[in-house]
């Protein structure tokens, strides 16, 4: 049971958001931007980022949705399940895995991302945006991570709810016009 | 040095912001909203959380800026933010305060160990929903504003009067975006 009152058919992340829109806003804007906004990284390899630090985190409801996601926009169900496994083994570019292994550093804290670690990026081709945007998107991650761990939002276990959401957030991180009204009564 | 190329001479958040705008406004945004929006709790007290939080991530930058905001919007009682640092369980603070700082803790280090008997405790001492939540999500807001800040290795200023003069700014007029270097 969720720690404070928020609406029944708003589980994970969509009742603490409804719950407060005024700092709902600028979480949904700034996502929005970060993870389908103009980038050279695409949006699945953002989503494998999402993935991977709500993973480390262990907040089950956000590694199932951006599973989900990643699923979709990467057209295969294999790179974030193996991504979660091992970075270092999984089928994605030298670039990438420098970069989940900064959002790997990141995800402990800020002060453990090594110069070392950037130098490798660096090197495997990545940009002063590529990198900053993947310390930005693990930074965010954490915050939704522990926004919906902290307040023990409802986790559902039906994998068809993570396939709507997956197809939802695939389209988008705003706030539909009309917001989430409560579904009628069977 | 930074991990990439921001402004020179910028310090902390104000440089990676600078660096890329269009997601440094919703930050600011979000900061503001947070921290200076309507909220049961006290300007000073979600600063304290701030400074908590920061001070508990190792982050220098923050938790010298938030510490100067916060002794800024105490005026007198600007000791009382040293104290929570060093020991907010012997700081003259309320009881509720101490019971929302010890959920905030919880949610810097593991948010899955925020209990039902964390709360209950909070609840026991005045605290509403909204105050559950808004430290919850403020405590979540600075490990991102932390991570950001430190992982990019963005300039921390050693000199205690850059913090003094940031925390009247933040004090008086709240988030607001810096200006573009021309």
């Amino acid at each position: 049971m969720p720690h404070i009152s928020l609406p029944e058919h708003l589980p994970g992340i969509t009742g603490l958001l409804e719950y407060r829109l005024d700092t709902a806003l600028p979480i949904r804007e700034l996502t929005q931007i970060l993870l389908r906004g103009e980038s050279t990284l695409t949006p699945g390899e953002r989503e494998l980022i999402a993935t991977l630090v709500s993973a480390r985190n262990e907040t089950r409801f956000c590694t199932a949705a951006h599973t989900k996601a990643a699923d979709l926009l990467l057209g295969d169900d294999e790179t974030a399940r193996a991504v979660k496994q091992d970075y270092e083994t999984a089928p994605v570019s030298e670039k990438m895995k420098a970069l989940l292994a900064i959002a790997a550093h990141a995800q402990r804290s800020g002060k453990d991302v090594t110069p070392e670690a950037v130098e490798r990026a660096k090197r495997a081709g990545a940009t002063d945006r590529e990198i900053h945007d993947t310390v930005l998107i693990t930074a965010l991650f954490c915050l939704y991570n522990k926004y919906v761990d902290g307040l023990a939002s409802v986790t559902p276990t039906d994998p068809v709810y993570y396939q709507r959401l997956g197809e939802r957030i695939v389209q988008g991180y705003k706030r539909p016009p009309g917001g989430f009204p409560v579904p009628p009564k069977m | 040095m930074a991990h990439i190329q921001v402004p020179e001479g910028i310090p902390g958040i104000r440089s990676l912001v600078m660096y890329r705008p269009d997601t440094g406004q919703h930050l600011y945004a979000l900061a503001q909203a947070l921290l200076r929006n309507e909220s049961p709790l006290s300007e000073a007290e979600r600063e304290l959380i701030a400074t908590f939080v920061s001070s508990l991530n190792d982050c220098h930058f923050c938790a010298g800026s938030h510490a100067a905001a916060a002794r800024f919007l105490l005026g007198k009682d600007k000791e009382l933010v040293d104290q929570v640092i060093a020991d907010y369980q012997t700081a003259p603070v309320s009881d509720k305060m101490k019971a929302l700082l010890t959920i905030a803790k919880h949610v810097q280090q593991d948010a899955r160990t925020v209990s039902e008997e964390l709360v209950a405790d909070a609840r026991q001492h005045g605290a509403t929903d909204r105050d559950i939540h808004d430290t919850v999500l403020i405590a979540a807001t600075f490990c991102l504003f932390n991570r950001y800040v430190d992982g990019l290795a963005s300039l921390t200023p050693t000199d205690p009067a850059a913090y003094e003069a940031m925390g009247e700014r933040m004090g008086t007029l709240g988030y607001v975006m810096p200006k573009p270097v021309v």
